[in-house]
């Protein structure tokens, strides 16, 4: 009796783990695809940049010379380098409040569930589709000095028109407006999502206490929806610290290298100079700063929770 | 789900001024796009002379039909069409496939496997660019449909959507079919694939929309005018616009190869902002 029963118990254990032991590898098999790919085109190049970053590289030929962070060291002292995160960080820093703004107050305005709102939110969100060639083709015309739809307003008030992209002071805040009408899409819808979520019980004291809207917003509804302020502050970070497209073909970085940032020195660096080495250890540099202001989001998440 | 966030303190008066500034900001989104629709359909001799007016007169479809005819922007829209079809199908395949392990299967390292995938969320494009380029051009294979599209499909998001959608799925679902003996397989594929149509159909129509219009890798591994995508093809012919003389051509471009992501929109617009909703929950 107690032999039969040890017997069939560890038969039991024995399917139990064989059945683990399938299971774990159907789940291998599962995830073979992703995992192949994953580790070829992302896991691999990464560690390939900044073994790439450790050496005099150039893109084509053969040359090739370990310097260890002799690369990162000229970084230090190219007057260039500093210039493009200057730039990109002025623009990081009038972009991001502008659209944090910007999406919350269109959200607050079109987070309502009628017809009307909701032809407003697909056009505030339907510019996101296009690509950023189509934006950068129709805030060119938009903003050319003489054929621009701009220039023509202007000359019918008889003001002179400007050359925006040309001109030394407009040319970056251009290239603002420019991204806050291409990508006010994600964050407005991000924040719609949000308001949506809030009980509406949390509205019916202020409604019984006659606050003004105002009051209403700073004490509720932005209490309310705090995480998706910096959920949204965050992405914008990342998103516009990678301005590229924008600078490239707006402005080409002028005028006298105004515009010029970070990816578009790197893009440069690497493919019209050829020294991959040397724009590698920018990439990187680019890698683990994004890598810690999203961290700093998780950090920030978890404290609260 | 809770009712309007905004209508709780009534105020008429302020409900109409809202209303009015709104539309006007939505002017300042259509006026721009409408002026170059506009464009793309007057002669480019007119468009020399002046570029003012939003009146589509004289008319002409010349710029399409020369577009069509004698430009390399239809071989930019097949290229961009394969390769956004192609990184739309396989992401779906390998993170549908992954989700479902990461999901539902028991196996030794789960854990550290999936924070490994989900740090990859963190590194930005530009982080390897360059090491991408230098691996295609060892392989001798830039300038191929090949190149274009399988570094995108490394990206995690898609296995992380997945992932967090069939862990919403309730269990019972799956339990009769367990008790037939179907493998794991089937019952990914009988009951699951099929419960995920939704999930499945908002993160084809994300992997589309940024596939088509990806721009830093398509401009550095695509350098043959043939192999270019739209997105490329369309930067590759920005000049000078205060001298260019075929504007409307240009236009024209610009409006054609708009038109499969402004479709896209208009038909599955719900699905579209219902996905960012969807993406920040997590």
């Amino acid at each position: 009796m107690t032999i039969t029963a040890t017997a069939s118990s560890s038969l039991a254990e024995r399917r139990e783990t064989v059945t683990g032991r399938r299971e774990a590898w159907a789940a291998y098999l599962f995830l073979a695809p992703f995992l192949l790919v994953y580790l070829v085109f992302l896991v691999y190049p990464l560690f390939k940049g900044f073994w790439i970053s450790l050496h005099d590289w150039e893109l084509v030929g053969s040359y090739r010379e370990y310097i260890g962070f002799l690369n990162y060291e000229d970084l230090w002292y190219d007057p260039i380098f500093w210039l493009t995160v200057r730039n990109t960080l002025t623009f990081v820093a009038l972009t991001v409040p502008a659209m944090t703004v910007l999406s919350l107050a269109l959200a607050l305005g079109v987070s309502r569930r009628t017809r009307t709102h909701g032809i407003l939110r697909g056009i505030f969100f339907a510019s996101s589709v296009f690509s950023v060639s189509v934006v950068t083709l129709i805030w060119q015309m938009v903003l050319n000095g003489e054929r621009g739809l701009i220039a023509h307003l202007l000359r019918s008030l008889g003001i002179a028109p400007i050359d925006f992209l040309g001109h030394p002071f407009w040319a970056m805040p251009s290239m603002v407006v420019a991204t806050l009408w291409w990508s006010v899409g994600l964050p407005m819808a991000l924040f719609i999502a949000g308001l949506q979520q809030i009980p509406g019980e949390l509205y019916e004291a202020a409604e019984l206490d006659n606050a003004s809207r105002w009051t209403v917003l700073r004490k509720i509804t932005l209490p309310a929806i705090h995480r998706t302020v910096i959920l949204v502050i965050v992405l914008q970070i990342v998103l516009q610290f990678q301005v590229f497209g924008q600078a490239l073909l707006m402005t080409q970085g002028g005028p006298a290298d105004r515009t010029r940032t970070l990816v578009q020195n790197i893009y440069h660096t690497a493919f019209r100079d050829w020294q991959v080495g040397y724009a590698s250890a920018m990439a990187m540099l680019l890698f683990v700063l994004m890598f810690f202001v999203s961290m700093l989001q998780l950090y920030i998440g978890r404290r609260e929770d | 789900m809770s009712r309007d966030a905004t209508v709780q303190v009534q105020n008429p008066w302020l409900d109409r001024l809202v209303l009015v500034l709104l539309i006007l900001m939505a002017a300042m989104w259509l006026i721009p796009v409408i002026w170059i629709v506009v464009m793309s359909l007057k002669p480019n001799a007119v468009l020399m002379r002046s570029t003012a007016g939003f009146l589509p007169i004289p008319f002409t479809l010349q710029n399409f039909t020369d577009l069509l005819q004698v430009s390399a922007v239809p071989n930019w829209l097949i290229n961009s069409l394969i390769v956004a079809v192609a990184m739309t199908l396989l992401t779906l395949i390998v993170s549908s496939l992954a989700g479902y392990a990461f999901a539902r299967l028991d196996f030794p390292g789960k854990r550290i496997i999936f924070i490994l995938v989900l740090a990859g969320l963190m590194v930005p494009e530009q982080a390897v660019f360059i090491p991408l380029h230098t691996m295609f051009a060892d392989w001798g294979m830039h300038n191929t449909h090949v190149a274009l599209t399988m570094p995108r499909v490394a990206v995690p998001i898609g296995v992380f959507l997945m992932t967090q959608f069939f862990r919403a799925v309730p269990r019972e679902l799956e339990e009769a079919a367990e008790l037939d003996n179907a493998s794991r397989f089937t019952v990914f594929w009988k009951i699951m694939l099929p419960l995920s149509l939704p999930a499945l159909t908002t993160l084809g129509l994300f992997t589309f929309l940024h596939a088509w219009n990806d721009f830093l890798w398509p401009l550095v591994s695509a350098t043959e005018t043939d192999m270019y995508t739209v997105t490329v093809g369309l930067a590759s012919i920005q000049g000078n616009f205060a001298q260019t003389q075929g504007l409307g051509s240009v236009m024209a471009s610009a409006v054609f190869a708009s038109l499969p992501v402004v479709l896209i929109y208009l038909i599955f617009q719900r699905y579209i902002v219902r996905g960012v909703a969807m993406g920040s929950t997590r």
